[in-house]
């Protein structure tokens, strides 16, 4: 916008003039563009066109082979699973989690936080690693187990734990910095006026928070049904029983079965992109939620 | 497990009920997720001996992983703070057609397993792949190097630098850089003097926050990686291989070495953030 030619608009349009009192000549703006698609398109959007084209390379036919193979949907079963048990045991913590500490104030919530933080600074091998060292023949359980014939490691209930554990924090760390900014003033009006606690929390708090609750949710669940390092230490990879897509995506590349391991990464790959698409939706929605101190114009 | 009555030490006003069944539940299901295995890997790691311990971890070929692990991973944050910084700059200041689906697409190392985007990258930058057969005439192995280790570490991390920067760029005053222009400044001195110091703090905890995700980073690099012991095993994978071989005591020492640097960069991300906030609330 060059402001050469209309001085007095450029006046009475302090914001059109700032772009070049303050701005970069054309060809640096160009290059800086250039610079951060090509960067984008090297690293993201070519290997996301690649999933797609390697899954395709033999044809349709052999792409629905591929995913309606028995240990593929064995695998869409049990990821389908993990995540149905995972997401809805996260989200009643994030909401209690959130609830105690936005709500009330009490000594080592600090401590808290951080420590309800803690699975995102673990490596994920770390996070499959102490549940073997819980259930595994070695570790505090393992005897015990044994004994009585139940089986968590190398098998489901133990893939749904190492899951849990990785995607503990996503609700949680949505929903408290939401409701610390929305404070108490609505529930507090509620119980004044006779609400039960309860009645309260479905009627006043639930829908203050309910894109920020369903946001987490979004990136929980992601995470729940694409974790692969957690999951690969304590699955036992067992076809057709213990193993969830990401795993199944891993056997088939290392059979050289490229074509099938796309074919199964493809549909991770389409999540991805729901989940995406979703977040940006509910992004929009997230701005009504917060109260007026967040105003993050993206223009 | 620190199952504390809390009730009496909290201040503050109690109109809200259900505090001592939030925080009840909370503290149970975070012990019984997250302390308890948890404190399984420490309890572990103090029943080996000394000399187990070091004997595993100084060992030349997991020093060698370590190597590996934090310096790749160091390149790669590196990285991202320039082209993430050129990202985030872009995507704030200036308008391009398809930028909004551009800017929802950057958060795609998140949303995109780990798995998936391993092998996508492998294959991309194999000898023969579209982008490794390019490489390989000009003599670059990327592929099974450790080169192919910083590819991959540097997608996982793109997205926390632009989303870290991003909010920052957004709140900067217009108005500083348009006085600074007004005061003789060059656009380039306007950059280096006014917005690099505003937006450093983020820029330097995206770093932080990328090259902690990296140094753990397991399923994106085992596939390009080529895994060979001294020159492209990372950390992760070693305590994996020996989980398989069942050598848990092994396993554990190797894990409590990566553990405690997660604590220590987690301590040094929270105090950096620290000093970001009290920066922001000054200006």
């Amino acid at each position: 916008m060059s402001g050469a030619t209309l001085p007095l608009a450029s006046a009475i349009a302090p914001r059109a003039k700032a772009s070049t009192a303050a701005g970069e000549p054309a060809w640096v703006r160009y290059a800086l563009i250039a610079v951060a698609l090509l960067f984008l398109a090297l690293f993201l959007f070519v290997p996301l066109f690649a999933v797609f084209a390697e899954a395709l390379a033999k044809g349709w036919d052999a792409y629905a082979d591929a995913i309606v193979d028995p240990d593929a949907l064995a695998a869409i079963k049990l990821t389908l699973l993990t995540a149905a048990i995972a997401v809805p045991l996260n989200l009643v913590f994030g909401l209690a989690a959130s609830w105690a500490i936005a709500k009330f104030e009490f000594r080592g919530k600090n401590l808290l936080l951080t420590l309800i933080d803690l699975p995102f600074s673990v490596s994920p091998v770390i996070s499959g690693l102490i549940y073997v060292l819980l259930f595994g023949a070695q570790g505090w359980f393992g005897p015990w187990l044994r004994e009585h014939d139940i089986r968590i490691l190398f098998a489901v209930p133990g893939i749904v734990l190492a899951t849990i554990f990785v995607t503990f924090p996503f609700v949680a760390r949505e929903l408290i910095p939401l409701m610390q900014e929305q404070g108490n003033e609505e529930e507090e009006a509620a119980l004044v006026l006779g609400a039960s606690g309860w009645r309260t929390f479905w009627h006043v708090t639930l829908p203050n928070i309910k894109w920020g609750l369903l946001y987490g949710v979004i990136l929980c669940n992601a995470r729940a049904m694409g974790e692969f390092g957690a999951v690969s230490v304590v699955s036992g990879h067992v076809r057709g029983e213990t193993n969830t897509i990401p795993l199944q995506v891993e056997i088939l590349y290392n059979e050289y079965n490229f074509a099938a391991a796309f074919a199964v990464a493809s549909l991770l790959a389409l999540l991805a992109l729901v989940t995406l698409v979703l977040k940006s939706l509910v992004e929009r929605h997230l701005h009504e939620d917060a109260p007026q101190s967040i105003e993050r114009s993206d223009a | 497990m620190v199952f504390a009555k809390t009730g009496s030490v909290a201040a503050g006003n109690r109109v809200l009920p259900g505090f001592g069944l939030s925080l009840g539940f909370t503290l149970f299901y975070l012990g019984l997720i997250v302390l308890i295995p948890l404190s399984a890997l420490v309890w572990k790691t103090f029943s080996l001996s000394w000399e187990a311990f070091w004997h595993t971890v100084a060992s030349p070929r997991v020093v060698a992983s370590y190597r590996l692990s934090f310096g790749a991973a160091l390149i790669a944050a590196f990285l991202n703070v320039i082209f993430g910084g050129v990202v985030a700059w872009v995507l704030v200041r200036y308008r391009f057609p398809g930028k909004r689906i551009i800017d929802a697409l950057v958060d795609l190392p998140f949303a995109l397993p780990t798995a998936v985007a391993g092998i996508a990258l492998t294959t991309l930058y194999a000898p023969n792949g579209w982008f490794g057969r390019y490489f390989e005439a000009a003599g670059i192995k990327v592929a099974f190097t450790p080169l192919g280790i910083v590819i991959a570490l540097t997608f996982i991390g793109l997205p926390f630098v632009v989303r870290t920067v991003q909010p920052v760029l957004q709140d900067i005053e217009r108005e500083l850089e348009e006085a600074a222009a007004c005061l003789g400044a060059s656009r380039a001195q306007t950059f280096l003097r006014v917005i690099l110091p505003a937006i450093a703090p983020a820029l330097l905890t995206g770093f932080a926050l990328a090259f902690a995700r990296a140094t753990g980073e397991y399923g994106s690099v085992i596939f390009i990686a080529g895994n060979m012991p001294m020159i492209s095993e990372i950390t992760p994978l070693l305590i994996v291989t020996r989980l398989e071989q069942y050598d848990y005591a092994g396993a554990t020492a190797i894990a409590a070495v990566m553990l405690a640097a997660a604590f220590v960069l987690l301590l040094a991300i929270n105090l950096l953030q620290a000093w970001a906030r009290g920066r922001a609330q000054r200006a």
